[in-house]
């Protein structure tokens, strides 16, 4: 470096902390060096959430949140979410990039969840990282939510029909609530304005502190890797760890691999099914709302079915309650019990390379009723489809609920005291 | 600890009684902004009467009007439609219509001021879906050989007999709603408004 960027840089770093932030968080950030392609997607979900950002900045430029008809009787926010798909030049791209970015979101998220699940990545001293990632999961499903209400749909209006009756189900304040977030009697342009301010402001807002804190967290006390074990308990003479290497240039290096494989799928379904099948972009949402007629098929986008089949599976009443409120208390606890693995799980070993075949067999069993019940959940309910969507949520929270035990009972292997690495 | 560094106690109280009124403060600012989110005076002011005439109906007919944004019905039933409510009775959750779904005037077997007009809210009572026709009978309707006709929710498959009478054991809790309604001539209703409030 010339003396005189070196004392530009000095100059700078008097007044704010630049060369040990980034050599804190990247040059100088040791992360294992036996990452997995799991490793991808907490990257991948950064690089979505920049994706959904810009893409939605230059949507609003366009975009209307106006429930009231225009002069051809069509609702101003549905017709203007058609002009941005024919009329703005390069809209349909920037639009399709955003809904399919919020599918993707959500593939991205599930599997960075599930390769926290196979290696133990809650375990302490990580619980708050992976707190705050539930919570991020919370956030972006109260983020997705109200994005579909805005194309002003069939399914964005009667799913928001849907899910803001949920609240009403809570005893007393249950109806106020559900008035407070409607701001009317029923879904309406208040409603729609509403969603919208939320979705574009308060909640990316919400969510941006979160991501900080997740990454913030995750630096102070270093990544996991695939075999569950600390690399900060061997160092070498300068206090490096012997398994870390630094994350840049490394793992930047790295992650820009599953970048540019990720893209590729990306782009496919971008150029060539936007729709992704009725599920990315369902058809009854190409119909504007009507607030007199369902469409005789309602279900959620696909990102929510696993947890709308367990509010659906809930059909008894209890202790003089109704089973619609049993239904949203048993789905929020789906979401929310996922925060509490670090303390269910007390095997002794973190990464499932290391933990015994009890373990190995209910995570089998959970992902098979995740799929079951993220299926179930956009087809019409019959009895023996509820019945099955019942068993499914059962050993949905079995997983849960039961591992104190069953983790103790497990037949562990020793884990090494390096990492694997070939 | 030096004499001079010892706490100021009447200045911590100072501070404290500061801080939990602006604490208090706080509070009150955000009264508008909760006050912003509940419906405005033109949203309450939105729920004016509708007057219908449902002369033009046929019998086992049904026509939608819209009341304060939701879907009414108006269905004229035939004879047969409403002996179909005594098979029911047996089935449903709220025969007698207790639960205070309904004005004082529609808390009969067929849940209407005519027996032949039902006037009900189009609004499935679990999450607010509105339930889809189906007036056939029997196997035809795709709902089972004894169906005697009646309403299915098409979002969590509550279903509903003739009178909006839930089914036992759906997630629908209660009847569907009766809304105020009157008669101001043989054949016109006025819903929402049934000049006793």
């Amino acid at each position: 470096m010339t003396t005189k960027s070196q004392a530009v840089l000095n100059w700078i770093d008097e007044r704010f902390p630049l060369t040990s932030s980034i050599k804190g968080h990247l040059t100088e950030y040791y992360a294992p060096k036996n990452f997995n392609f799991w490793y991808f997607f907490g990257s991948l979900a950064l690089l979505v959430l920049v994706i959904q950002i810009l893409t939605g900045i230059f949507l609003v430029m366009h975009y209307k949140p106006d429930a009231s008809l225009n002069a051809a009787g069509v609702p101003v926010a549905f017709a203007s979410v058609e002009y941005i798909m024919r009329e703005v030049p390069g809209g349909w791209l920037i639009r399709y990039l955003h809904s399919t970015g919020a599918s993707a979101f959500f593939i991205v998220v599930y599997l960075h969840m599930f390769r926290g699940l196979l290696y133990g990545s809650y375990r302490k001293p990580r619980e708050l990282i992976w707190i705050f990632g539930t919570l991020i999961f919370l956030v972006l499903m109260a983020e997705a939510f109200m994005g579909y209400l805005l194309p002003w749909g069939q399914m964005s209006f009667w799913g928001a029909q849907v899910i803001v009756n949920l609240f009403s189900a809570i005893p007393v304040i249950g109806p106020d609530l559900s008035l407070v977030i409607r701001g009317d009697f029923v879904v309406s342009d208040a409603t729609l304005n509403r969603f919208f301010s939320f979705h574009v402001i308060a909640v990316p807002l919400v969510l941006i502190g979160l991501v900080a804190a997740h990454i913030i967290a995750l630096h102070e006390v270093g990544s996991n890797n695939p075999d569950g074990v600390e690399i900060k308990k061997k160092k070498d003479a300068n206090g490096i760890p012997l398994d870390g290497i630094p994350f840049h240039p490394y793992y930047t290096v790295k992650d820009i691999v599953g970048v540019v494989a990720f893209l590729f799928f990306f782009s496919a379904v971008v150029f060539f099914a936007p729709e992704g099948g009725g599920y990315f972009l369902e058809f009854n949402n190409f119909i504007p709302a009507d607030p007199l007629k369902t469409p005789p098929h309602i279900a959620p986008v696909w990102y929510f079915t696993p947890f709308y089949s367990i509010l659906r599976a809930v059909t008894y009443p209890l202790f003089g309650l109704d089973a619609k409120f049993w239904g949203v208390v048993a789905m929020g606890a789906s979401v929310v019990i996922i925060a509490f693995l670090p303390w269910l799980d007390r095997s002794p070993v973190k990464s499932v390379r290391y933990k015994g075949p009890i373990f190995k067999i209910a995570l089998v069993i959970f992902v098979i009723c995740f799929f079951i019940l993220g299926y179930l959940g956009v087809l019409p309910p019959t009895p023996g489809r509820t019945l099955v969507s019942q068993i499914c949520s059962v050993l949905y929270f079995a997983f849960f609920l039961l591992m104190p035990w069953y983790s103790k009972l497990d037949k562990c292997k020793a884990e090494p005291e390096r990492v694997n690495f070939k | 600890m030096s004499v001079d560094q010892k706490m100021d106690s009447s200045r911590r109280t100072l501070l404290l009684a500061t801080s939990a009124a602006g604490g208090v403060a706080a509070v009150a600012t955000a009264v508008p902004f909760v006050a912003s989110l509940t419906p405005s005076e033109r949203a309450k002011a939105a729920g004016a009467p509708v007057e219908v005439d449902v002369g033009k109906l046929a019998p086992g007919e049904m026509m939608t009007v819209e009341w304060r944004g939701k879907p009414v019905w108006i269905l004229r039933r035939t004879p047969e439609m409403l002996a179909s409510l005594d098979k029911t009775d047996a089935n449903v959750t709220d025969p007698a219509s207790d639960e205070p779904q309904q004005p004082d005037y529609a808390k009969n077997k067929h849940r209407s001021i005519k027996p032949e007009y039902l006037v009900t809210v189009g609004i499935c009572t679990h999450l607010g879906c509105s339930p889809s026709e189906k007036f056939k009978v029997g196997a035809e309707s795709g709902m089972g050989a004894d169906w005697p006709g009646g309403f299915l929710c098409p979002c969590h498959g509550s279903i509903f007999d003739l009178a909006g009478r839930v089914y036992k054991s759906m997630p629908a809790p209660t009847n569907l709603e009766i809304p105020p309604h009157q008669y101001l001539a043989d054949t016109t209703i006025l819903v929402g408004d049934d000049g006793k409030a």
